[in-house]
């Protein structure tokens, strides 16, 4: 567990995590998440739509925020809610990197702030609330 | 499309297209649909694969999904949706004749009631919960659509899944890189960071002032530079700045003006403690009141705090307490 109870303070900052916008990472999401969807795979389709390249899907970046807060505060954390809102798109070859900020806690549990930001401006904003283990949280 | 384009650009047409999209809100948009698969190990392990997601949890004999996963058990994939109402489709062929043909997801929330476990057959019910006024993005003219899903695994609900997509008419390209122009002149020029300066940002990142030092002379220089002035020698380590310096001297900015810059702005050298000098902002006192002599702390402050910008983070110096104006 790389989280104790010393890690669930409100006002605590993450680590960042940065994510590397691969082609590969975009459509291995998409179709992980069995979303077809054409822009998050064929380039000169999402071209057509007025997009200028592929960009990943709601539900990969949705996965990925999760995963850093798991990442983060082990694998004995519950998520309990992922509310985000998307803003820029992660189109391939940029990197997106995520911070997060526990804006208040209530006994084990602790809500946090995530931003993912990638080179044209903020991917992906949102809150998570995660539980974590008694002894942890204690 | 630009036919359909102009349509739906056309406000008699909109307030009447508007109207019947609002009498869409409230009803169903899925009804007793059903998992494609069950929750199963070979789907979660490729999602874990692909987001690359190493979280033990979601493997072995105790495994659950990844809660994130919620809404890829109710994809309909290649072979299309299940338990999709007609009203979901006609809200979606309303929007399609409209020219609004394109479609992004924008907000996403759920909440976990609790794990899904291999083996968990998945069915659910969504409801339009509303459907937006016309609204103009950067991407193009359209409408926000909200339909919120309760998943259940036989009576048990197990998960809600509120989800807003924008299904829109793309702006024409020349629109949309003008507006992209525009903002790129309003936000603040980026430093050029290269291989001699990149430790410097790192620092800065870190919320740290380094200075080089000469690693054969002790020296120490900003900016940043490849070797010494004194000595010449290539090497060098870094020491972290104290933060505490002193205005040595400032020019007060009028013309000309840069887009992100406000005239009248002034423009600080600091003398840090350590005796090397830095160009950087004078923070906490107007620009007619920044004086040579002025005691001034480092802090690290965020600029293009907005939505669509990438914050950038600079090293400015604040004027200590009381010290404003009088000195100098």
């Amino acid at each position: 567990m790389k989280a104790g109870g010393a890690a669930m303070r409100a006002g605590e900052e993450l680590p960042l995590l940065e994510i590397e916008i691969t082609r590969t990472l975009i459509v291995a999401g998409a179709i992980a998440s069995r979303d077809y969807q054409d822009v998050h795979h064929d380039a000169e389709l999402a071209r057509r739509k007025g997009s200028p390249d592929i960009f990943m899907n709601i539900l990969t970046t949705n996965g990925l925020v999760g995963r850093y807060i798991t990442d983060h505060f082990g694998p004995g954390a519950t998520l309990r809610k992922v509310a985000i809102r998307l803003g820029a798109p992660n189109y391939p070859g940029d990197t997106m990197v995520l911070t997060g900020r526990i804006e208040e806690t209530d006994g084990d549990t602790a809500t946090v702030r995530v931003l993912g930001a990638n080179g044209i401006g903020r991917h992906v904003t949102g809150t998570v609330t995660v539980t974590l283990p008694r002894e942890a949280g204690a | 499309m630009g036919g359909r384009q102009a349509q739906a650009a056309s406000p008699a047409v909109v307030d009447e297209l508007g109207a019947r999209l609002k009498e869409f809100e409230g009803r169903a948009a899925a009804v007793a649909g059903t998992g494609k698969d069950p929750v199963n190990e070979p789907m979660i392990r490729h999602w874990c694969e692909a987001l690359g997601d190493t979280n033990p949890a979601y493997t072995g004999p105790n495994a659950i999904a990844p809660p994130t996963m919620l809404q890829a058990w109710t994809m309909g994939g290649l072979s299309g949706h299940t338990g999709r109402t007609q009203a979901y489709d006609e809200l979606f062929d309303l929007l399609d004749e409209a020219g609004c043909t394109s479609v992004v997801a924008t907000d996403c929330e759920q909440e976990y009631l609790r794990p899904l476990r291999p083996g968990d057959e998945v069915t659910f019910d969504a409801v339009i919960e509303s459907v937006s006024d016309r609204k103009t993005t950067k991407l193009g003219t359209g409408y926000f659509v909200t339909t919120r899903m309760d998943v259940r695994v036989g009576q048990d609900l197990v998960g809600t899944h509120r989800f807003r997509i924008l299904k829109y008419a793309p702006a024409r390209q020349k629109q949309k890189r003008q507006q992209e122009e525009k903002q790129a002149r309003a936000r603040r020029p980026r430093p050029v960071v290269n291989r001699d300066n990149a430790g410097f940002w790192e620092g800065v990142a870190q919320h740290r002032l380094l200075i080089q030092r000469c690693a054969d002379c002790g020296t120490l220089r900003h900016p940043w530079l490849p070797g010494c002035n004194t000595c010449g020698g290539p090497d060098w380590d870094t020491i972290e700045a104290s933060g505490e310096g002193s205005v040595y001297s400032y020019v007060v900015m009028h013309h000309p003006p840069f887009p992100a810059f406000a005239p009248p702005y002034a423009v600080g050298l600091i003398e840090l403690a350590e005796g090397v000098r830095i160009v950087s902002n004078v923070v906490g006192v107007p620009y007619d009141k920044v004086r040579i002599g002025l005691p001034v702390r480092l802090e690290f402050q965020r600029y293009d705090d907005d939505e669509d910008a990438v914050p950038l983070v600079l090293p400015v110096f604040r004027v200590q307490e009381g010290r404003e104006g009088g000195a100098g």
